[in-house]
């Protein structure tokens, strides 16, 4: 199942993340995940959140440059090799990971953000593999 | 339209015209003007000596610096009692520039701005609005009195409050707009946050644009916005010499025809001060041959450009100025290199990810000078491949146009900021402490 992520452009200055954030606080838009990777002078903030369409309205207006993506939410053992397991399964198809990042642990299963140069073809490869992949309503 | 008939004199009843009213300055200013007489001495000319156009290049040059010296009425060629209004620059380098009319200089500069409306596609079928700031600033109530007197409807609705404007222009159908090329932009921007399409919402099909240098990369920026159909030209002035009615662009769009029979202009050797032929590019001097408060002899104007004098094909025998390349106090040296803010705009605007504003910031680091470009992205994007390349590709394009490295700094849109009259997006922070 493809979920949607949304990022966000954001300048490495003082101040500027904690002005995406307070846009989404004052939207009551709840983040279930990020991811934040930068160079020297910008980086790329990756969320999960509650309500993507709402946020990246919001954003927009508030002059953000942002984006929704299509990404993939699979949900696998939470014990030593099975993400190797999973990507082992894509390498193999000839698929190649562009990121990914955790979103949550609990007692048995680790959820996992993963986005591919073939999101589509990627959601197939995992429903054929009985690989479980979940909605964002799910988490 | 062409509007009065002296546009379309013979070279040889210009040049009459000139030699006249040459003869006929010169004498005025000698006479009543100290700082002139003794400028003229210094270098033993007497009026007398000027008989000719080709006697133009005797007489010394005027600066911006002249004018500061004699501040603020010193190089006035007539009592204060007849002068019905006075102007002045923001002078933000030093004292203001201080500028008057007579009550024929009113009229010559109506008649100037009338002609340059006219070669623009005005007629007095257009709502105008003026969105230059009103106040001592020339531009404003210059195209206000010339497009009132070709009949036209004014709206003078000056800058700021943008949504305003959008709302003026949608609810008045404002078919001409006036404005800086980069305020046009801006207008453009705010029409569309408010969910104004300035393309099909708005019925502007005329932008007359001055006070600053409109680039082909700018119109063509313009177009981008306003539609393709929309008439965009350049007309050029400054307060010193008139305020704006120095020369205009017809809508043959091959250089700014320059009113003749009120200002003789020359193109020097900015280093040498030498006449350069037809043709060649150098400083813009002009004379004023039809004023009375402040007849200005050979100003340097500091404009690069180059002078055409065969006929346009619009029919005007005018003399053409080339669009402005640079001013040559514009001009940046950047690690002894020659570089000019519009050649880095053009760089810019080739790039569709990117908005048109920008910002050029040059710092010294250590003993070397850091070029640094802002630009807003446009693009909306998640990867970082295509960021990279982006900034790669317009560093690459820089260092092809300039010469030199620069840095690139990609920005979110409207950081920047954005301009209402003249843009000023040069931070030359080399020698600041």
């Amino acid at each position: 199942m493809i979920s949607k992520q949304l990022s966000v452009f954001v300048e490495n200055r003082k101040g500027r993340l904690e002005e995406v954030l307070n846009v989404l606080k004052e939207n009551g838009i709840n983040i279930l995940s990020l991811s934040l990777a930068d160079t020297t002078e910008y980086g790329l903030l990756r969320l999960i959140v509650n309500d993507c369409n709402k946020g990246k309205e919001a954003l927009t207006k508030s002059g953000f440059s942002t984006l929704l993506s299509d990404i993939l939410i699979i949900k696998i053992s939470n014990i030593s090799g099975s993400l190797d397991e999973t990507l082992k399964v894509l390498s193999k198809n000839d698929i190649s990971v562009e990121y990914m990042y955790g979103l949550s642990v609990d007692g048995t299963k680790a959820s996992i953000v993963i986005k591919t140069n073939d999101i589509l073809k990627t959601d197939g490869i995992f429903t054929a593999n009985k690989i479980e992949t979940i909605g964002i309503e799910e988490i | 339209m062409i509007w009065s008939k002296e546009e379309t004199l013979s070279r040889k009843e210009i040049e009459e015209i000139q030699t006249a009213r040459l003869i006929e300055t010169v004498n005025r200013v000698y006479n009543n003007v100290p700082y002139y007489k003794k400028k003229m001495d210094d270098v033993g000319l007497k009026p007398e000596h000027i008989k000719s156009l080709k006697d133009l290049s005797k007489l010394p040059f005027v600066t911006k610096q002249d004018m500061r010296d004699t501040y603020p009425f010193g190089l006035f060629a007539v009592p204060k009692s007849q002068l019905v209004r006075i102007h002045a620059s923001s002078g933000t380098t030093g004292k203001p520039t201080v500028v008057g009319y007579t009550k024929n200089d009113m009229k010559m500069w109506t008649e100037a701005v009338s002609r340059i409306a006219c070669m623009g596609g005005a007629t007095e079928k257009d709502v105008a609005q003026i969105c230059f700031g009103y106040g001592m600033f020339t531009g404003a109530l210059g195209l206000h009195y010339g497009l009132e007197n070709i009949g036209a409807t004014v709206v003078p609705s000056s800058t700021g409050n943008s949504e305003k404007q959008i709302m003026y222009m949608k609810d008045f159908e404002t078919t001409l707009l006036v404005a800086t090329p980069s305020y046009a932009l801006r207008l453009a921007e705010v029409a569309q946050e408010m969910g104004i399409d300035p393309k099909k919402d708005l019925k502007v099909k005329i932008g007359l644009f001055g006070s600053e240098m409109l680039t082909d990369a700018m119109r063509e920026e313009v177009h981008n916005f306003w539609g393709k159909d929309m008439m965009v030209t350049s007309n050029y002035g400054m307060s010193e010499l008139l305020g704006p009615g120095v020369s205009g662009e017809c809508t043959e769009l091959c250089g700014m025809h320059i009113n003749e029979d009120f200002f003789i202009p020359e193109i020097i050797n900015s280093e040498t001060g030498e006449v350069l032929p037809e043709g060649e590019k150098g400083e813009l001097v002009v004379t004023c041959i039809k004023k009375e408060g402040i007849p200005l002899i050979r100003y340097r104007t500091k404009d690069i450009t180059r002078l055409f004098y065969e006929p346009c094909k619009c029919g005007r025998t005018f003399a053409r100025m080339e669009n402005l390349s640079g001013r040559s106090d514009d001009m940046l040296k950047i690690r002894g290199v020659n570089v000019f803010p519009s050649q880095i705009e053009e760089v810019i605007f080739g790039f569709s990810e990117l908005g048109p504003h920008y910002e050029i910031i040059i710092e010294r680091e250590g003993f070397s000078d850091k070029l640094t470009v802002r630009v807003e992205l446009l693009k909306n994007t998640d990867s970082f491949t295509e960021l990279e390349a982006l900034s790669k590709n317009v560093r690459a394009r820089l260092k092809v146009m300039l010469g030199i490295d620069a840095k690139v700094m990609l920005e979110s849109p409207n950081t920047l900021q954005r301009f209402e009259g003249k843009a000023k997006r040069i931070k030359d922070l080399r020698n600041v402490k």
